[in-house]
């Protein structure tokens, strides 16, 4: 008799400790989104224009047909890429903000890859080329990771200043060695490169539309990140670190090293995010005509929302990325029907960051009902709990932990 | 990284620039005297950002967010110069939009503890879509606005104008201001009581906060402090430096006055030391462009250069000096700290 009650009892805590962890971790930040779209329909609204409408038209305009949502995937593509890389660095309690140099790098490295080798087959050009940006972006996450591991340098300065160098370096290459020649004697001094070899284009996955082989790649790369994280003892080391570094050293672990690892490896990310915003990219060139910024699109930004909005979970990513891309596409749509401009989209993703990153106490108070509730909790559960609270090792462990699966 | 070239006053320079060109133009003393007062207008604007934050960040709190409340502080400015042809009141307005963000700024870190790194880019995108969006909605076609009249009589008598250089020294009163930012915030780091608790919050919260500091008393202030800071040099940015408000037009301003207080160790002289060197590289990149000697490509290489130098001081000031032990850290009673 006592024995079924246990038993029951046993049951219904697991119900109740998974609901929680499954729902309240999700659930932080999309309230905040909420309540950041909420804040969007007060500036619509104080603007003149019907929020539900503007809504409604933004929804529509994302998501309301085939090539509406081809073009989202297109604009979330980069946000995924960066989103996944985002994840692994933050895990590893390294703010890497350097995802807009990480892009060009990519992107340049896989640009001068295709110039030099236009009349490769398109089945080794194309990889190659992808391989090239990974490269690139890695070579540019490799730096700041270094810095901090070996010289204590902050990444989050030594990444700000990187996307500073590789802004302006862009700018050097695209305005000299690698400027498109022809135009230039045609007397158009633009910052661009020639149109790229057509071996390089990424393929068009449906008919009419622009949506292309880069969302796929997105998606693998999200897959292989969350094995990579939560299957490998590489992926465990690195969150482990994140967690406690002292507690990790102890353990006999590299801190360093991991450190290291989880910068290049998430520069790597953003570097393939800036090869695919090249070859996917509607002029098929490299241009930094409207700045460094109009190139990437702020996706070095946008990443980090995408990433934080999917708990920094690189699976929930692909959704999160989707959204934001989504957004991003639906704004133009939201200015034709309410008059309220895209940089409308900017600010309130501005909101979701900082809403999310200030519902921690929100997160520490859902972990603590779960921990309530926690009769056969993971060793593991219990590192990262009590590492987070204890805040002392872990200071910049962003918050967004819930999604942990 | 330089305000947008097409921003950036080049009124002044073009007028000497025309004369001769190349090296030979660069060195005459009506250029270099151009080249040097407008660094200066530049270098206010840095120099109000990054002393400002300086003072946050003794307390223990990074933000990253200074761009954005930058562009906030230059947009509200800006708007309010439209509207009342009157450059104090959009200072005024510029300072307290920045108060404002400081507030939501010291509540998100102070008192809910977040990330202040990513909560810092939160704000700094939210600052950057707000300002745009207000733009276009309110205004749409950047006009541009004349700012703050000058301390002296610009006039200069016929064919003086080799020997008079009042470009050196006729700023406007704010150029005057912010340049005594740097010993006014010294004296209140060092020697005054709310001084002595930023830097006891900064390095140790926790033995401040047993002698009965309130820590988060303390960060609110030097938030507030240092946001308000922000504000003002956007107001000085859009009313003074450029005259007007377009899109972006920090272009990461407000990211290397963060970069500079690192650069400068902490300390006001030296944040006004790389304040200088900066606007004097791109005020020198931009003068050089005008007169032929550098090809559009190679002037983006030349002003790549101080970013790459403070990579360079970052590995040094962290060796030699380090950062206010409790920088980035929430202060929770009770957890060690």
């Amino acid at each position: 008799m006592i024995g079924t009650v246990t038993v029951d009892a046993r049951i219904s805590d697991w119900v109740v400790q998974r609901v929680v962890r499954r729902v309240m971790g999700p659930l932080v930040p999309l309230t905040a989104t909420v309540a950041a779209l909420l804040v969007g329909a007060a500036m619509v609204w104080g603007f003149g224009g019907d929020p539900v409408e503007g809504y409604r038209a933004m929804f529509t305009g994302a998501f309301g047909g085939i090539s509406e949502f081809a073009d989202t995937t297109v604009k979330a593509t980069p946000l995924l890429l960066v989103g996944v890389g985002i994840c692994i660095a933050f895990r590893a309690s390294v703010i890497n903000i350097g995802g807009e140099g990480q892009i060009i790098a990519g992107a340049l490295l896989s640009t001068v890859v295709v110039l030099a080798l236009p009349d490769l087959h398109r089945g080794a050009l194309l990889p190659l080329a992808l391989i090239a940006g990974a490269v690139g972006g890695a070579c540019m996450g490799f730096i700041p990771g270094v810095l901090k591991a070996y010289a204590n340098v902050n990444e989050i300065l030594s990444t700000i200043m990187l996307n500073i160098v590789a802004g302006y370096m862009m700018q050097y290459l695209l305005l000299g060695p690698m400027i498109d020649k022809e135009a230039v004697e045609a007397g158009n001094h633009i910052a661009q490169t020639k149109r790229l070899s057509p071996n390089s284009d990424l393929p068009i996955l449906l008919g009419d539309t622009q949506m292309n082989l880069g969302i796929v790649i997105g998606a693998v790369v999200a897959i292989g990140a969350f094995f990579l994280l939560w299957r490998t003892s590489l992926g465990y080391e690195i969150r482990a670190v994140g967690g406690s570094k002292d507690a990790s050293r102890y353990a006999g672990m590299k801190v360093e090293r991991r450190i290291v690892q989880a910068l290049t490896l998430s520069g790597m990310m953003s570097g393939l995010g800036g090869a695919v915003l090249v070859f996917s990219s509607v002029a098929h060139r490299l241009s930094v005509e409207s700045g460094p910024a109009g190139f990437t699109q702020l996706a070095g930004f946008n990443g980090i929302v995408a990433a934080l909005f999917g708990g920094l979970h690189p699976l929930w990513t692909i959704p999160a990325a989707i959204l934001f891309g989504g957004l991003l596409v639906g704004a133009n749509a939201l200015q034709r029907a309410v008059q309220v401009a895209t940089p409308l989209v900017v600010a309130l993703s501005g909101l979701v960051v900082v809403f999310v990153v200030s519902s921690d106490r929100a997160v520490r108070w859902a972990r603590h009902l779960g921990e309530r509730f926690d009769i056969g909790a993971s060793p593991e559960h219990d590192r990262t709990g009590s590492a987070a609270s204890g805040g002392a090792d872990a200071p910049t462990t962003p918050s967004g932990e819930g999604a942990e699966p | 990284m330089t305000p947008s070239l097409a921003a950036l006053d080049i009124a002044t320079v073009e007028v000497f620039a025309q004369a001769r060109s190349g090296w030979s133009g660069f060195f005459t003393l009506a250029t270099l005297v151009v080249t040097v007062a407008s660094a200066i207008r530049l270098a206010a604007a840095y120099l109000i950002a990054a002393v400002g934050e300086s003072v946050g960040q003794r307390s223990g709190v990074l933000n990253l967010g200074v761009d954005g409340v930058m562009l906030l502080g230059a947009f509200g400015a800006y708007y309010t110069m439209l509207q009342t042809g009157q450059p104090w009141y959009g200072l005024l307005v510029g300072l307290g939009v920045g108060s404002v963000m400081g507030l939501v700024y010291a509540f998100i870190t102070v008192t809910l503890h977040a990330e202040q790194g990513i909560s810092g880019i939160g704000i700094y995108l939210f600052g950057l879509g707000f300002s745009d969006l207000l733009f276009r909605q309110l205004v749409g076609t950047p006009l541009p606005i004349r700012g703050f009249d000058g301390l002296f009589d610009s006039t200069v008598p016929e064919g003086r104008l080799d020997i008079e250089y009042p470009d050196l020294y006729n700023h406007s009163l704010v150029i005057y201001l912010a340049f005594l930012l740097v010993p006014a915030v010294t004296l209140l780091v060092n020697r005054t009581t709310f001084g002595l608790n930023i830097r006891a919050v900064g390095d140790t919260p926790q033995a401040a906060d047993s002698l009965g500091v309130s820590v988060a008393r303390t960060r609110y202030g030097a938030i507030l402090i240092g946001n308000t800071l922000a504000g003002a040099a956007g107001a000085v940015l859009a009313l003074e430096t450029t005259g007007i408000f377009i899109q972006n037009m920090t272009n990461g301003m407000g990211f290397i006055a963060v970069a500079l207080v690192y650069f400068g160790a902490w300390r006001p002289l030296g944040v006004l030391a790389g304040s200088l060197l900066f606007s004097l590289v791109t005020s020198a990149v931009l003068q050089w462009q005008t007169l032929g000697i550098l090809s559009g490509a190679a002037a983006q290489l030349t002003a790549m250069a101080p970013a790459a130098v403070t990579i360079i001081a970052l590995v040094v000031v962290t060796h030699r000096i380090g950062a206010p032990s409790a920088l980035t850290r929430p202060f929770r009673r009770g957890a060690e700290h």
